[in-house]
């Protein structure tokens, strides 16, 4: 392992997002915090699965969250300097595929677990929200957020250019998290989007999440966990494979 | 320890619909300054795209100091240093943060900051450390990109068109600097457009041409490939009517103003000769200048061979 030429990678990444921080912390948690406002106004003294409507939305943003940025993260750097042609510099280093894609995929999530624990202690100035059990809220954000990481660097690999990943980002990511539960217990959906919610992967990652945090969901949190950690496992060997052969970034 | 910097074996490069490598085989020797010529499309950028580890070979193998760079990547990677002919960089880093994160991608830490602030000074970017590359001119960009490439002291550097579209006084910047590597061990490859380039600081020249290693020469034998001299005389305005000798008009390649210039075979054609029959026809000579084959000579005529080759093959 060249774990120097690893962790200078991760640090180069950190540092990326971090240079514009307003762009890549700062905003998806104001967006964040503006749905809970007004979704919390709007659902003003209702419950959901018992806990109060406004107080069910705080990790379920919170996940959203961490799927937008861990996607955006790893996505748009890789995108970029294909575009600009600086992945040069990384392709002629001895960095292995794994290597690589470890340091990318660790970048991201530093990014997805600091919008999340901001978004966290900003919404607790307006609701509280308990944490049930830290342990696998924790590892649900690990895989989800990895998920999401892998998943961008694949698009970021793939794309062409910028209009290709916010195709990918805007037809896809967006939907499939906003229709898996962010604002909604499955359980108030019609019977067939009910059963239709139980194939999206995205589901399991908000619900396993908000199981940590009041201890009650609409799936068994270790059907989540199994199904998160098998999302990931299978899109990382997808990724690892694309960086070792090289597909689309060695001509 | 191998006594080859790199060596390319049968290497084939084939894209949908061309053929851009056709079984390149040949050895660049440690410690030589090595010139890959060839027109535009020949192969030179995929050659060193495929050793640097940007591109894959479709059959054949290349080795850095004995380490294949597909089986044996980080240490063929570690052995090279590469200079890109596009200006790329990162918007995102300051020159010093760049130079220091491809040293540490290298495996490199601390103990190689002073030779970044060294490579800084000698390419004469010292007060631009703390810049973006994004502010740098094109000529200074250039001078990062080599420092960039240098950073992990690589023992074998490739510098892929370094000085185009370069101003004359970088590129002598240029050309003292890659003299002081070579004299300082390091084994040199120069791709250029610039024949003279070639010629000035090269010890043995390949030339590729439509993906193939058409010439692969000591720089000297090569000229000595064209045994011709030539020689321009300026004469007087006015001068004589008389006609020149049939001996020296036979030479005569141009005439302008009051110039003629001749090509003059070695050792069939003596200067002083044509001298003495230009004068005994009455003329006056003013200036005489003397001119060896240059690369640029050698070029044209071995690519257009080539071409004039490949057309009979294929009609």
């Amino acid at each position: 392992m060249n774990w120097r030429g690893c962790y200078t990678l991760f640090i180069k990444e950190v540092r990326r997002f971090y240079s514009v921080i307003l762009q890549t912390v700062g905003a998806p948690v104001i967006t964040a915090l503006l749905y809970m406002l007004v979704f919390g106004q709007v659902l003003s003294g209702q419950t959901i699965e018992g806990v109060r409507a406004v107080e069910f939305l705080v990790p379920g943003l919170m996940m959203m969250s961490i799927i937008q940025n861990s996607f955006a993260n790893t996505s748009s750097s890789i995108t970029q300097s294909k575009i600009m042609g600086n992945l040069v510099f990384l392709l002629m280093s001895p960095l292995s595929a794994f290597e690589i894609y470890l340091a990318y995929i660790g970048a991201s999530l530093v990014r997805a677990v600091l919008v999340a624990i901001v978004l966290y202690i900003v919404t607790q100035f307006f609701v509280t929200v308990p944490i049930h059990h830290p342990l696998l809220m924790l590892v649900m954000l690990i895989f989800s957020g990895g998920t999401l990481a892998v998943m961008g660097m694949i698009a970021g690999i793939v794309a062409n250019k910028f209009d290709h990943l916010a195709a990918f980002q805007n037809f896809f990511i967006l939907p499939m998290s906003f229709l898996s539960g962010v604002f909604y217990s499955i359980h108030n959906l019609p019977a067939f989007w009910q059963k239709a919610s139980y194939f999206n992967p995205f589901f399991y990652m908000i619900d396993g999440f908000r199981h940590g945090f009041f201890g009650v969901g609409d799936a068994n949190p270790v059907v989540s966990l199994i199904v998160a950690a098998a999302f990931f496992v299978i899109v990382s060997a997808v990724a690892i494979a694309m960086l070792a052969r090289g597909y689309k970034i060695r001509g | 320890m191998t006594d080859t910097a790199i060596s390319f074996r049968d290497v084939h490069k084939r894209f949908a619909t061309t053929h851009a490598l056709k079984g390149v085989s040949f050895d660049i020797k440690r410690g030589e300054y090595f010139g890959l010529l060839g027109p535009n499309g020949a192969g030179k950028s995929t050659l060193i795209s495929i050793t640097a580890g940007l591109a894959q070979a479709s059959s054949g193998s290349v080795a850095v100091l004995g380490h294949d760079v597909v089986t044996d990547y980080r240490a063929a990677r570690r052995a090279l240093g590469v200079v890109p002919q596009e200006l790329v960089y990162d918007p995102f880093f300051s020159v010093r943060e760049m130079l220091r994160l491809q040293a540490g991608y290298q495996g490199c830490g601390k103990e190689v900051w002073p030779w970044i602030d060294e490579l800084l000074e000698r390419l004469e970017l010292e007060d631009k450390g703390a810049n973006s590359i994004r502010q740098l001119s094109g000529g200074m960009k250039r001078r990062v990109l080599i420092a960039q490439a240098l950073v992990h002291k690589p023992e074998v550097v490739i510098l892929d068109e370094p000085t185009a579209g370069v101003d004359v006084e970088l590129r002598r910047t240029l050309w003292d600097f890659t003299r002081e590597l070579h004299a300082a061990g390091h084994t040199i490859v120069l791709t250029t457009h610039y024949l003279e380039e070639a010629e000035e600081l090269c010890d043995r020249i390949g030339i590729l041409n439509h993906g193939e290693l058409q010439v692969l020469e000591d720089k000297n034998a090569l000229l000595g490939r064209h045994p011709y001299r030539f020689l321009s005389l300026e004469l007087a305005a006015e001068g004589t009517t008389e006609a020149l000798p049939a001996y020296v008009e036979r030479l005569v390649e141009d005439r302008h103003d009051n110039t003629i210039d001749l090509k003059l075979k070695q050792g069939e054609d003596f200067i002083g000769e044509v001298i003495e029959g230009v004068r005994g026809a009455g003329w006056r000579i003013v200036d005489v200048h003397t001119r060896e084959p240059s690369l640029e000579n050698i070029f044209v005529e071995l690519t257009m061979d080539e071409d004039s080759a490949t057309t009979g093959d294929t009609a």
